[in-house]
């Protein structure tokens, strides 16, 4: 087993250990791009790859926070409804006429306050992280429907829509913001105190907090992270669309946990990385872009993307077998 | 009863890759004998064990029961040639009751197909009445105390009507009297025949239980000695493969400045504790189990609430504060449940070793890897920690060999004062003696230490002072020279 904080130093020494260590989900990402290929000749046109990108990023900028949620040993359900939320906030505040700079700081901390009451509670009580946010999800959920009245909030602003729709030295926005959340995951779980915060309160909450380790701080922080992210994506995915929709981001707290499952984090706590969730998000992104590709009916294509992550998580789990009964 | 010899492991060999777990070793028990088996850690026992209840596949050698071999290649062979392991670590199912926990997995049922929880509950009564235990069978396994959850193990593992009974350091978290309780009942099974195969380090116990013991040292079988007709020297010898002239290590100073001093300190479980603790001094702490020692440390250490009451370190007050400003003031804590409090089981060992000091090699986002290498490799050179690498689960690691790392990332913090709570619980005497020797040097330098203990030998030989506590209240201290397991018991007892 690896440890989790390899420096940066040592990047390229430790590209073979990240190889080593998220090989099946490597390869099967490789089969999906081989198959996709081969089926479909546009796949691995540039402009599929950066729209690719483009559609995977809002899911990986909720996988990213997420891995931190799951390594602290919790679970954040209430991202989905945070896309919606700031989504029609952004909206409403941008068709009203907020400048944009504005409306993106209201959006970014009204993630942080939802993020903010899901980890006060569940860091000053022991209510399980599950139910509190998955009541925070339905909270949210119904207040984005009783805001808007259940109509979608039209978004006409160039401006704004340009913030999920452009382009700088011709990589999409959101691809350009996704490298920066990347980096900053990256750097809070390999090279901060708090990264290692976060590992040790997975890994034993009780030793963490005899170690003199401020454990309601830190799992407050990941809750807050994780809701700034949903507002990010909410933002991105409202410009994208044009508009913001109460019903956006349904379902995406699912994606996002399937993703860092699929990247070898423990949804016990304590274990997981950054760089393997990177790949989770990819395979169901990949999946979905090229199950559209080869035309697969899209009723089907929800029950293939079933199929092959719960088949990932079986051979990691077959892999992880074979280790223990070695050692 | 059968005159047969009930067990026989012979020229049993073990290899994991890298490391000869077992080299060649010998284990023969007779109906009704209880074997004890010694060894230090890394010595094979748990090893030969495992082999034995099908957990692994040995590489040679034989296994015979009652003189017939027997091939075990799995854990429901080793129950069907009667063979029933009792793991350090209870296996109980908490929200289940006593009936339910014991016909797990074999439920009896209804001609409707149902569960026939009379006739469960009945069989239990039964059973636990033959131990003269007075638990219901519909008892909750989580709320019997852990000496009664045991005993209910052992009611489980020889209702699947074992000839051999295994158990693994069954009275490390008991308390005296819980131990007798725990002896009586083994007793009774070896009047049935059975034969117990008897883990422990605690040596005294051997003497109380054990008819023979067979010590083990690397993998490799030492002997076999009838206890009555062997020592204690002798035993420790044939462990560390020489002979300890001194166990308990410690040379006594006089000290004269108080470093800590806890006035009337009170809260939901201590009453109006008072003592000091002066530099470069041993303070015992005896008392048995649920005395508030464990409760006194844990206030002090800022991790359960102080309702009142000073701790004034170095003439500072510090009650009521973060654990985290306690550690800065200079106070370590080594907890009493290693698995539970004290460790990050699956994170390396390095992680473990440096989780205290992580200001000293990471400033914002700038991680000094090179100095986290030196601070792991000092304290893991300074306390004489085995293992393969820092990168090595720690999980992995013996229990010594964890408490150590424990010991040593606390020593990292450069501590005035160090509580250790049951320091050497569950560790083998080599590792028992090391830990003695790293406290003897510790209080050479001038650091304190508080040592919470259930082993009165331990207590009585490396303390200055002996704190005894009962019922939340310390109502005695002595010095260690009017000090003796007499007068400590008697105040233990004292409510």
């Amino acid at each position: 087993m690896l440890s989790p904080m390899s420096p940066v130093g040592k990047m390229l020494g430790s590209t073979k250990s990240y190889l080593k260590r998220n090989m099946g989900i490597l390869i099967g990402l490789l089969a999906i791009c081989v198959i996709i290929a081969m089926k479909s000749p546009n796949f691995l046109t540039q402009d599929n790859i950066m729209n690719v990108l483009r559609q995977i990023s809002t899911n990986m900028y909720l996988a990213s926070a997420m891995t931190m949620v799951l390594i602290a040993g919790g679970i954040d359900l209430s991202v989905g409804s945070i896309i919606a939320v700031s989504g029609v906030v952004a909206g409403t505040l941008v068709t009203d006429g907020v400048p944009i700079p504005l409306v993106i700081l209201i959006c970014l901390l009204l993630g942080a306050l939802c993020g903010t009451v899901s980890g006060a509670i569940i860091s000053t009580t022991t209510l399980p992280p599950f139910i509190v946010t998955f009541s925070m999800m339905s909270i949210l959920r119904g207040i984005t429907y009783v805001y808007t009245g259940g109509t979608t909030v039209r978004i006409d602003d160039r401006n704004y829509i340009n913030l999920g729709t452009g382009y700088l030295f011709g990589i999409p926005l959101p691809v350009i913001y996704l490298l920066v959340v990347l980096v900053i995951v990256f750097i809070i779980l390999n090279k901060t105190r708090l990264g290692r915060h976060i590992y040790a309160i997975g890994g034993n909450q009780k030793a963490a907090e005899f170690s003199g380790i401020r454990v309601r701080r830190v799992r407050m922080f990941v809750y807050i992270f994780s809701g700034i992210m949903g507002s990010l994506a909410g933002m991105v995915l409202s410009a994208r669309s044009y508009s913001g929709n109460p019903v956006a981001g349904n379902g995406a707290e699912m994606d996002a946990i399937a993703a860092v499952v699929l990247g070898g984090a423990s949804m016990a706590g304590g274990y997981g990385y950054i760089g393997g969730t990177m790949i989770g998000a990819l395979i169901i992104g990949l999946l979905n872009n090229g199950l559209n590709l080869m035309r697969i009916d899209s009723y089907w294509q929800i029950i293939l993307k079933g199929i092959v992550i719960l088949v990932a998580v079986y051979v990691d789990y077959v892999k992880n077998l074979k280790k223990n009964k070695m050692n | 009863m059968t005159s047969k010899i009930l067990l026989q492991m012979e020229h049993i060999h073990k290899q994991f890759p890298g490391v000869y777990a077992l080299k060649d070793a010998h284990l023969e028990l007779l109906p009704g004998e209880v074997h004890a088996i010694l060894g230090e850690n890394g010595a094979g026992k748990s090893t030969l064990i495992k082999v034995l209840g099908g957990i692994y596949a040995k590489d040679k050698g034989e296994i015979r029961i009652e003189e017939e071999p027997v091939s075990i290649d799995s854990v429901e062979d080793a129950r069907a040639a009667g063979v029933s392991i009792i793991h350090q670590e209870l296996v109980l199912v908490p929200y289940l009751s006593v009936a339910e926990n014991i016909f797990l997995g074999r439920e009896p049922k209804t001609k409707a197909g149902f569960l026939d929880r009379k006739r469960m509950e009945e069989d239990t009564k039964k059973a636990l009445d033959e131990f003269g235990l007075k638990i219901a069978p519909t008892t909750f396994v989580a709320d019997l105390n852990i000496a009664n959850q045991q005993l209910v193990e052992i009611v489980k593992a020889i209702s699947f009507s074992a000839k051999i009974v295994v158990m693994d350091e069954p009275t490390s978290s008991l308390a005296d009297k819980e131990v007798e309780v725990l002896f009586e009942s083994i007793r009774q099974l070896t009047r049935r025949g059975i034969g117990i195969i008897y883990i422990s380090h605690r040596m005294s116990e051997l003497a109380k239980i054990a008819d023979r013991v067979t010590v083990m040292r690397d993998g490799e079988y030492v002997g076999t000695r009838i206890v009555k007709e062997t020592t204690t020297d002798e035993l420790i010898a044939m462990m560390v493969g020489r002979s300890l002239t001194n166990y308990y290590v410690r040379t006594f100073n006089d000290c004269k400045e108080t470093v800590l001093t806890v006035e009337n300190l009170s809260n939901a479980f201590v009453k109006d504790v008072n003592f000091t603790l002066k530099k470069g001094e041993i303070l015992g702490f005896a008392g048995l189990i649920g005395a508030g020692r464990s409760e006194t440390m844990r206030a002090i250490f800022g991790v359960d609430r102080i309702r009142e009451g000073k701790v004034i370190l170095n003439g500072k007050e510090i009650q009521g504060k973060r654990t985290e400003e306690i550690m800065e003031a200079g106070i370590g804590l080594v907890p009493e449940d290693r698995r539970g409090e004290g460790i990050f089981p699956e994170m390396p060992v390095r992680f473990n070793t440096t989780i205290k000091v992580l200001r000293s090699f990471i400033r914002g986002i700038r991680v000094n890897a090179k100095k986290e290498e030196e601070i792991f490799e000092e304290y893991t050179a300074r306390l004489s920690v085995k293992t393969p690498d820092g990168l090595t689960p720690i999980r992995s690691l013996s229990g010594g060999n964890q408490q150590k790392v424990i010991v040593g990332s606390w020593l990292a913090t450069h501590p005035q004062v160090i509580i250790l709570d049951e320091p050497t619980r569950g560790i083998d005497v080599g590792a028992k003696s090391e830990i003695y020797s790293i406290m003897n040097s510790l209080v050479k330098e001038g650091v304190s230490i508080i040592m919470v203990s259930s082993d009165l030998p331990e207590v009585l030989n490396m303390s200055d002072r002996i704190a005894v506590m009962c019922g939340g209240r310390i109502t005695a201290i002595l010095d260690r020279t009017e000090a003796s397991q007499e007068k400590i018991m008697q105040n233990a007892v004292q409510y």
